[in-house]
């Protein structure tokens, strides 16, 4: 017997009930509409019908009440990292975030990215995020080996492979407190320039040394560690267990400790 | 457009829009740390009751001076420098707990996750993920007065020691005048070394130490075999925060259990029939 067979007989004797969300039902969303100067949170109501996502759902608002709702979204796939805002509160990609995860007679809060300036509606400037990466030294790999080749092991890129998952949704940057409520803008990255810095630093081929830079100008010492990068990211990378704390670490190595210090000067490395 | 806060984010102490009991984890962990504490310092200052039979409290291992008079205290012999000497200041209480509790108490206070757990909890910087801080007029993280958190690899070199000690306490703790045996308290006391261990071996500044500061894991014969053992330590250190709390039960609970025994509350059923 197949298991749809079965599914279709427990139907029938009335152990499995169809979910509340196999059919269309109204929903209530707030939507936080304004620009730089200023705004409001605006009431919608559509329908929502299985399978929606939140993005789909300011897809239908828009299409049915407010065609000038501004919203910013591209592969609708969890890949790009476009259409990233705060839903009830939590920094998420809203082509990820399923209209079943929410209760039935809950109304769903829209805002834009709190870190970043508003330009309009849902949509925020990020641009702030290009500066930090142009201010980072990039790769500056060893030269080749004789045959031409670079060679490294699984081993050795593994570890950096997790980081390479970035979207560049900047769902860590917005929850970070230090950029997000402290100010911290001038002094700190943030998480996710913190990962690259460590997909660079534990590079096997590269031979740039950012330790120094890690620890001034791109304010490793900010981090208090508290994680909440790690739990809004979608690609579920362990941004500070794998990427930020080895960076503090081989910031202690260089300034703070002093069997380390004299280690270098003994040995040199 | 009227003048609603831009975006929609009102300022305030711990607000936000969430509207899941985010509140409940920083609030139980305040809880949990403080209960510990609390009796972890009364029990340190007591001074008492740390000894029955074999076993010997975690609180109070080693046994650098002890008070041979104290009700429930170890023989003078298993004290590394005998008993308190008449020098000793009346105003530091004569408890061996006190001379020792500082070294694991700084590593739990550096430990990463202690750390992310009690600026949550504590300090409410932030209380909860995309919830408001507490205000801070400069806040400086951890690049001025928190700048000790970079010794935490100095904690650890002191909580490696422990794990020795604690282990030989649990061995000890099977013998009981020259016999061997065993008793719910040595089992107590071995658990209590062991989820120590698995909790030291998985800290962040050990993995570091161990093999995550290399960039080429297969450069060399012993680069190799560092990384084996960084794979064994990131194991461990994917479960740091549960055994962060695990052991740090488990260690109260060893205390009390000692303690309770040692009293007369409590009944320790042993090979040994005492």
């Amino acid at each position: 017997m197949t298991v749809r067979a079965i599914l279709v007989i427990a139907r029938l004797n009335g152990r499995i009930q169809d979910s509340p969300l196999q059919k269309i039902m109204k929903r209530n969303f707030k939507i936080w509409r304004g620009d730089k100067n200023g705004g409001q949170f605006v009431d919608y109501r559509t329908n929502i019908e299985p399978g929606m996502v939140v993005l789909d759902v300011l897809h239908r608002i828009q299409a049915e009440s407010a065609g000038d709702l501004a919203c910013r979204w591209n592969c609708k796939a969890g890949k790009c990292g476009s259409c990233s805002m705060e839903i009830n509160g939590k920094p998420r990609l809203s082509c990820m975030t399923r209209m079943n995860s929410f209760k039935e007679d809950e109304t769903i809060t829209l805002q834009p990215l709190k870190t970043f300036p508003i330009m309009r509606d849902l949509v925020t400037d990020v641009s702030w995020n290009y500066r930090q990466k142009e201010k980072i030294v990039p790769f500056r790999p060893k030269p080749r080996d004789a045959d031409g080749n670079y060679r490294m092991t699984r081993d050795d890129v593994e570890r950096i492979q997790e980081f390479r998952k970035c979207i560049e949704c900047y769902l860590c940057q917005d929850v970070c407190h230090v950029l997000r409520d402290q100010g911290g803008k001038d002094q700190f990255v943030g998480p996710r320039f913190m990962i690259y810095l460590a997909s660079l630093e534990m590079h096997p081929l590269d031979t740039a040394d950012r330790i120094p830079a890690i620890r001034k100008e791109y304010g490793s010492g900010f981090c208090n560690i508290t994680k909440c990068c790690t739990e809004v990211c979608p690609e579920h990378i362990n941004i500070t267990d794998n990427g930020i704390i080895p960076l503090k670490e081989r910031v202690v190595d260089r300034y703070f400790d002093p069997v380390m210090w004299v280690k270098r000067k003994i040995f040199g490395v | 457009m009227n003048g609603q806060a831009r975006g929609g984010y009102q300022s305030g102490v711990a607000v936000t829009v969430r509207n899941d009991t985010w509140w409940i984890s920083p609030l139980l962990t305040f809880l949990g740390f403080s209960t510990f504490i609390i009796y972890s310092t009364w029990s340190a200052l007591q001074g008492n009751h740390y000894y029955y039979g074999s076993y010997l409290s975690p609180f109070y291992s080693p046994l650098i001076f002890i008070n041979p008079y104290a009700v429930g205290s170890a023989p003078v012999e298993h004290a590394w420098l005998g008993a308190y000497p008449s020098w000793w200041p009346t105003f530091i209480p004569q408890s061996p707990a006190f001379l020792i509790l500082a070294f694991p108490g700084a590593f739990r206070f550096t430990c990463y996750y202690y750390r992310k757990a009690y600026y949550r909890s504590f300090a409410l910087t932030p209380p909860g993920c995309a919830v408001n801080p507490l205000p801070r007029r400069d806040y400086r993280g951890e690049t001025f007065l928190l700048l000790f958190q970079n010794l935490h690899r100095y904690a650890l070199y002191f909580a490696l020691l422990f794990i020795v000690i604690l282990y030989y306490d649990a061995f000890r703790a099977f013998v009981r005048d020259g016999r061997w045996g065993v008793g719910v308290g040595s089992l107590v006391l071995l658990l209590n070394a062991t989820f120590l261990a698995c909790y030291t071996l998985g800290c962040h500044s050990w993995r570091h130490l161990v093999g995550g500061r290399l960039d080429c894991f297969s450069c060399d014969s012993l680069s190799k075999k560092r990384y084996r053992i960084w794979q064994r330590v990131t194991f461990l250190n994917e479960r740091h925060q549960l055994f962060a709390w695990i052991s740090l039960f488990w260690v109260g609970f060893s205390d009390l259990y000692v303690r309770l025994v040692s009293m007369g509350v409590w009944r320790d059923f042993s090979t040994w029939g005492n």
